[in-house]
């Protein structure tokens, strides 16, 4: 180690000499580090997944602009919208189609006695147009009364047993005390406010829903002519339409402020948030109290270089070279710990909870920055070197 | 151009009421390749000396030209490059204890930048084992005993073929054949290369083997003996 770094450096490798010359501290430093860093990768995990959560819940459907309440902040909440809406949306020369969209939970009690909490999408049969790709071509299958596809990545029930359902070998199951039958699934996955997803025809959810009428549904689905600006087309119907009653967005821009609301405003992502900054102090503190103290142990060397002409600068990259080292040796066993981390918190919660190569890098550089920022703050303990003090 | 020219030299420490002069009008100037003792009696102000000398305390009152150039407000750069001209030797030693005796002499040439490592570690090892350390070169400070630290020390303040060399009691440490061989080759220095010591001892039995004599007393200079 000591001649690579010497090689890399074009120097003798002090910080690296120095963290290694009492390892028991060094370990406890990297330990340190590594704690902070799997603390930051858990939490930021948990919010990749509840970002990954809230994008996958828009899978089923696909459509150019959807029209919500004003009070709508997210897919599943907001006000029911008046469905006459769809006339003067579909006066507009832009607009091709639109269909509504439903949204309901409810609690399927199971024969072992849990109960999962599912989302249940209801779309005309007709509107095939806006079926999600895991949908398409499945929706005319839902006209029969009572029928679902259900969602196979459901919390807590075996995948595989719910991939063997078709229609001819269905699964019937009570809810809301209406016998369903499932002849099909597909995979999605549950989130923090659902297990799994079941998806069915306009009257099926009505029927699954009595407290809610045909003429309230949740969003509208609106599908322009090809070429069209949805951008444009949104601006254009909301202002057209009544700006204290619906909102009209393009999708993706009601899926990012969807996150945006999960994420900032939500109890959970500020939890998770909180989490992330928690982490990001823990590591510049541990790492400061390391080098600060090293720093106040190695003064009398460090007077001793700059006796010898070693300038301020040379004495900062010392510092810096230990805070990178740090950070690195923290790292690596912070990864490899985080992804045993997530591997068990997928399993043991459905969430896709996954490393990405962005977040794996990103905590990389966070974890060398905070660390660089330690050796910063210690590194204003060098002026305390006085070389007249040596003799 | 001597190394070396002090003159108008006053130094307080202290402020205020508590403020104690530790040396008074000091003019002396020292001769390239000469080898000059500061001795006197504790408190006399030698130590002082030699750390404005060495450019590592600053200049309050009066003028030190070292090298040529005046430190008083000098820039910090400036004192960088000017102390890298210079070697010091340390009667604490002051090895870094995270650094085996090769690498802490080393450290006296990198602070001159990078140059050709092999030709470096070999001009480590040809100095060390010119100074009887051969066998020791990867042992750490608290492998070496206070005569082979003492050594490394000396071989740090050498290796950059400095113009001056200063020195705090360099042969405390040392048997009186260790020590007088550190002596002699302080002034083999000063014979071959020019370089100029400025050593603070007690050592009576190296007074023979100096050039000069500064004798201090209350931070006056009270006697200036030449020899050799």
């Amino acid at each position: 180690m000591t001649a690579l770094l010497t090689r890399l450096l074009g120097r003798l490798p002090i910080g690296w000499l120095q963290l290694s010359h009492a390892p028991t501290r060094m370990a406890a430093a990297v330990a340190g580090v590594g704690f902070a860093a799997v603390l930051v990768l858990v939490q930021l995990g948990m919010m990749g997944a509840l970002n990954s959560t809230v994008a996958q819940s828009y899978a089923p459907f696909r459509a150019d602009l959807l029209i919500s309440a004003h009070d709508a902040r997210t897919l599943t909440d907001g006000s029911p919208l008046a469905r006459r809406w769809i006339g003067p949306v579909l006066a507009d020369s832009a607009v091709a189609a639109a269909a509504p969209l439903y949204l309901g939970k409810l609690d399927w009690r199971r024969a072992d006695g849990s109960i999962a909490t599912l989302t249940v999408y209801g779309l005309p049969v007709e509107a095939g147009r806006f079926a999600g790709p895991l949908l398409a071509g499945r929706l005319p299958d839902l006209a029969a009364r009572d029928v679902a596809l259900i969602d196979r990545q459901t919390r807590g029930i075996d995948p595989a047993a719910l991939a063997g359902v078709r229609p001819d070998a269905p699964l019937r199951f009570e809810v809301q005390g209406r016998t369903l039958t499932a002849i099909g699934s597909f995979r999605l996955g549950g989130g923090f406010s659902a297990d799994g997803a079941l998806i069915v025809s306009d009257q099926t959810f009505l029927r699954l829903f009595p407290q809610r009428i045909g003429g309230t549904p949740s969003h509208l689905l609106v599908d322009l002519h090809p070429g069209m600006s949805a951008g444009s087309a949104a601006t254009r119907l909301q202002a057209a339409l009544d700006a204290s009653a619906v909102q009209v967005r393009t999708l993706p821009a009601a899926i990012a402020a969807d996150l945006r609301y999960q994420t900032t405003q939500r109890p959970t992502g500020l939890i998770f948030g909180f989490g992330v900054a928690i982490g990001v102090v823990v590591g510049v503190v541990i790492v400061y109290q390391v080098l600060s103290t090293d720093v106040a142990n190695h003064l009398r060397e460090y007077a001793t270089f700059k006796a010898m002409g070693y300038p301020h600068r040379q004495l900062l990259s010392f510092v810096f070279e230990e805070a990178a080292i740090l950070a690195v040796l923290g790292l690596i066993p912070a990864l490899l710990l985080a992804l045993v981390i997530y591997a068990g918190m997928a399993s043991a919660t459905g969430l896709p909870v996954a490393m990405t190569p962005l977040r794996a890098v990103t905590v990389s550089l966070g974890t060398l920055a905070a660390c660089l920022l330690s050796g910063a703050l210690a590194a204003r303990r060098l002026r305390a070197a006085d070389p007249a003090e040596l003799f | 151009m001597p190394p070396i020219r002090v003159q108008g030299l006053q130094h307080a420490f202290g402020l205020g009421e508590a403020r104690r002069p530790a040396l008074s009008d000091i003019d002396v100037t020292i001769e390239a390749g000469q080898l000059t003792l500061l001795m006197g009696p504790s408190g006399s102000g030698k130590t002082t000396l030699l750390t404005l000398m060495g450019c590592l305390r600053e200049v309050q009152a009066g003028s030190v030209q070292l090298l040529g150039h005046e430190l008083r407000g000098a820039a910090a750069s400036q004192k960088d490059t000017l102390r890298r001209r210079l070697g010091f030797i340390f009667q604490a030693h002051n090895l870094h204890p995270a650094l085996s005796a090769r690498q802490n002499v080393r450290m006296g040439l990198e602070v001159h930048g990078p140059g050709d490592p092999a030709r470096q570690s070999a001009a480590v090892d040809h100095l060390l084992n010119l100074l009887g350390l051969g066998q020791r070169l990867d042992h750490r400070p608290a492998q070496l005993s206070g005569g082979q630290r003492q050594r490394v020390a000396i071989a740090r303040a050498l290796i950059g073929n400095p113009a001056i060399v200063y020195a705090d009691e360099p042969t405390a440490a040392l048997d009186h054949d260790s020590g007088m061989t550190v002596v002699q080759l302080l002034k083999a220095l000063g014979r071959e290369r020019g370089t100029t010591t400025v050593m603070v001892t007690h050592d009576h039995r190296i007074r023979a083997l100096a050039d000069r004599v500064l004798l201090l007393e209350d931070g006056r200079l009270i006697g200036d003996h030449r020899g050799g």
